[in-house]
C-alpha cells in the first residue's frame, strides 16, 4: 500500500493534526514503509479465527452506578489553558 | 555506591545509615552524573528529603513497611500528584499531575522515598529512548549508545547507581529492552496484575507497568508493593497476588524450559546468541529441563503489534487537544485550528507517525484489513504460546536481537526500529509476564535474557531469575564511569 500525499493530508484532517505543508512527503515515504511492513498480515489466512481485543479474553467488569469521584474543579483548572468563572474557554463555535 | 534495595533495607533497619542519609547520597549522585545521563526530567529534591525524615521516624518506632525509607524513582508516565507528569511530551510540559497512579499510591503507602521523574521516549513510543522531548539518554556503559527504550532513563538510572530501582512500563517491550540494553533486571507482569489508573495511556490492551532493579530479588520487592486488584482500571485482575520474596528461594530443579526456535533464528546477533547459550547451561546445571519448542507465528507479531498499538494510541491521544490542560498553541483561530495546531506543536515525529497509521487503520473502509485482521492475529500468536506452555513451564530466549546500537544510528528508518522489538512485543499481544535479567556483554555492553512466563506466573519468572544470579555476578557489575 502506497499512500500519496492527499491521503496524508486527508489522514492528518481526521486526527486533528497540522503538519507542516513541507513534511508531507516525509510523511508519505514514512508510512508508505510502516504500511509495507503491516502488508506482511496478509500472508496468513486468517478466517474465522476470533479476534482478540483484551488479552486475557476478559469483559468489562460493571459496577454499582454510584457517585466515586468528588468535584475537584478548582485544582483541575489550575493546570488548564484557559478558563474562566469555572469554564473553559475556546475560540467561539457559534457565529 | 551501588546498592540494591535488599541492602537498603538492611542498611536501614540495622542503623547503619538513615534515610536522610541514602536519600541524600542519591540526590548528591543525580547532581554528579545526570547532566552525562539525562535519565531525569525532573529531580523531587525537596519531597524526598521530607519523605525520607517521615521514613526514618517510622524506621525508629521500629514499625516499616516494605520500601520504608528506600529511595527510588518513577517513568514520568506515571502520574504523581503536585508533580510535573510530562510524558517525555512538549504537550505535557506544563502539566502538574492532579492525582496519583495507583503504583506510585502503593509505593509510597510502603514507605518508599521518590527521588525524581524519569526521561523517556515520548508517551512511550520508541526502542531508543531518542524521541524525548527532553533530549536522548545515554547507556552508561557507554554514553555514545542508547539506553533502550521507552523506559530508558529508569533503566539507565537504576545502572548507573543513580537510583536503586525504578518503575517503567512496557507496551511492547519498554521495560525488558532497556533492561537489557542497560544490564539490570526488569519485569513486565501479566496484563492487568499492576493497575494501570493514572499511568497515561498509549496501547490500552497491551500497558502493563513494572519495576527495574538490581537483581531479581530487588524486582520482587517491588512487584510485591505494586500489584494487585484496583476498581479504578477497569482490565485490572483480582487474581490473587503471590509472595514473590518468599518463593524467590525454591530450587529449578526439574522445571521445563522451552527454547522458541524463531527466537534464535535469522537477525539475531550471533555472538549474543552464544552469551545467552552460556547462560542456557547454567541453567541446564542448576537442574532445568531445556526443550526445543516452537512459536509459529512469531514473524506475524511485529506487523500485528504495530497495528493493534498505533490503532489504541490514535484513539487514546485523541484526548490531547489543547483545551482542558497540557499545550495550547498562540492564538487559535477557531476551535479546529486550535485542535490541529496544539497537536501539531505538542507532539513529536514519531507521535505523529502512529497516531497517522492509527487513524488510517481506524478509519472507514480500512478498519476490517488492519485491526479485526490484527486482531484475529493476536489470537493466533496467544494460541502457540498456550500450546507452547501445554509442554513447559517456562519459555526462554534473547530480549533483544543486538546489543545497545549506536545513538542516531536508526532514527532515519522507523521501521529498522521496530524489529528492534522482535522478541518482546509477542507477549504484549498474548499478555503475558516477561523478565529480562542481565547474562553476559558483547563489546563492553550488556546482553539481556529473557524468561516468558505463563499468566500471572512472575514469581516462577523472579525465582529462575533469582536462582540464576545466585551463581553469577553479571547483575552486580557496575559500568566503571558510575561505579
Amino acid at each position: 500500500m502506497t499512500l500519496k500525499s492527499d491521503d496524508v493530508r486527508s489522514i492528518a484532517h481526521l486526527a486533528r493534526l497540522h503538519i507542516e505543508e513541507d513534511a508531507v512527503d516525509h510523511y508519505v515515504d514514512d508510512l508508505s514503509s510502516i504500511l509495507a511492513l503491516v502488508e506482511q498480515m496478509n500472508q496468513v489466512d486468517s478466517q474465522g479465527v476470533e479476534p482478540l481485543s483484551n488479552p486475557l479474553d476478559a469483559t468489562q467488569r460493571l459496577r454499582d452506578d454510584n457517585v466515586t469521584e468528588v468535584n475537584q474543579r478548582d485544582k483541575f483548572q489550575q493546570i488548564a489553558p484557559d478558563v474562566a468563572e469555572g469554564l473553559y474557554r475556546v475560540p467561539r463555535v457559534i457565529e | 555506591m551501588p546498592m540494591t534495595v535488599t541492602e537498603i533495607r538492611q542498611g536501614l533497619a540495622s542503623g547503619q545509615f538513615s534515610s536522610v542519609e541514602i536519600t541524600r547520597d542519591y540526590l548528591q549522585r543525580i547532581a554528579q552524573h545526570n547532566p552525562a545521563l539525562n535519565c531525569f526530567i525532573s529531580v523531587t529534591e525537596d519531597l524526598a528529603l521530607q519523605q525520607a525524615g517521615a521514613a526514618d521516624a517510622l524506621l525508629a518506632q521500629g514499625n516499616p513497611g516494605l520500601l520504608t525509607g528506600v529511595p527510588l524513582a518513577h517513568k514520568d508516565l506515571f502520574c504523581t500528584d503536585g508533580v510535573k507528569t510530562s510524558c517525555g511530551s512538549r504537550m505535557l510540559d506544563n502539566f502538574i499531575a492532579p492525582y496519583d497512579a495507583t503504583a506510585v499510591e502503593r509505593i509510597r503507602d510502603a514507605g518508599a522515598v521518590m527521588l525524581g521523574k524519569t526521561n523517556m521516549d515520548e508517551f512511550a513510543m520508541g526502542s531508543s529512548n531518542e524521541n524525548s522531548w527532553y533530549g536522548n539518554v545515554a547507556n552508561p556503559w557507554n554514553t555514545a549508545h542508547v539506553p533502550g527504550g521507552s523506559s530508558g532513563g529508569s533503566a539507565a538510572a537504576v545502572a548507573a547507581g543513580l537510583a536503586p530501582a525504578a518503575t517503567g512500563t512496557d507496551t511492547g517491550g519498554s521495560i525488558r529492552q532497556p533492561a537489557a540494553l542497560c544490564g539490570v533486571t526488569g519485569i513486565k507482569p501479566t496484563y492487568g496484575r499492576v493497575s494501570r489508573y493514572g499511568m497515561i495511556a498509549f496501547g490500552s490492551s497491551l500497558d502493563q507497568g513494572g519495576p527495574f532493579a538490581r537483581s531479581a530479588a530487588d524486582c520482587a520487592l517491588l512487584l510485591q508493593a505494586m500489584s494487585g486488584f484496583d476498581a479504578r482500571d477497569s482490565t485490572s485482575s483480582d487474581t490473587p497476588v503471590d509472595d514473590y520474596s518468599a518463593r524467590l528461594e525454591q530450587g529449578i530443579e526439574g522445571l521445563k524450559i522451552g527454547l522458541p526456535k524463531e527466537y534464535f533464528a535469522e537477525g539475531l546477533d550471533s555472538r549474543l546468541a552464544r552469551v545467552i547459550e552460556t547462560a542456557i547451561d547454567e541453567l541446564r546445571k542448576q537442574g532445568a529441563e531445556i526443550l526445543d519448542i516452537s512459536l509459529p507465528n512469531t514473524h506475524l507479531s511485529i506487523p500485528t503489534y504495530y497495528v493493534v498499538a498505533m490503532a489504541e494510541c490514535s484513539s487514546n491521544l485523541s484526548r490531547f487537544d489543547g483545551v482542558r490542560f497540557g499545550h495550547r498553541c498562540e492564538n487559535p483561530v477557531d476551535l479546529e485550528d486550535l485542535y490541529k495546531r496544539s497537536r501539531g506543536e505538542g507532539f513529536g515525529a514519531e507521535v505523529k507517525r502512529r497516531i497517522l497509521i492509527g487513524t488510517y487503520a481506524l478509519s472507514a473502509g480500512y478498519y476490517d484489513a488492519y485491526y479485526l485482521k490484527a486482531q484475529q492475529l493476536r489470537r493466533m500468536i496467544k494460541n502457540d504460546f498456550q500450546t507452547a506452555f501445554d509442554s513447559v513451564d517456562l519459555i526462554l530466549g534473547p530480549t533483544t536481537p543486538e546489543v545497545a546500537f549506536k545513538i542516531g544510528a536508526k532514527t532515519d528508518d522507523p521501521v529498522s526500529m521496530y524489529l528492534q522489538d522482535i522478541y518482546t512485543i509477542s507477549l504484549n499481544l498474548a499478555g503475558l509476564p516477561g523478565l529480562s535479567l542481565p547474562v553476559g556483554f558483547v563489546d563492553g555492553l550488556p546482553v539481556g535474557m529473557q524468561l516468558i512466563g505463563n499468566y500471572f506466573d512472575e514469581a516462577r519468572l523472579l525465582q529462575v531469575a533469582h536462582r540464576y544470579q545466585q551463581v553469577s555476578d553479571w547483575h552486580l557489575q557496575a559500568p566503571e564511569a558510575f561505579s
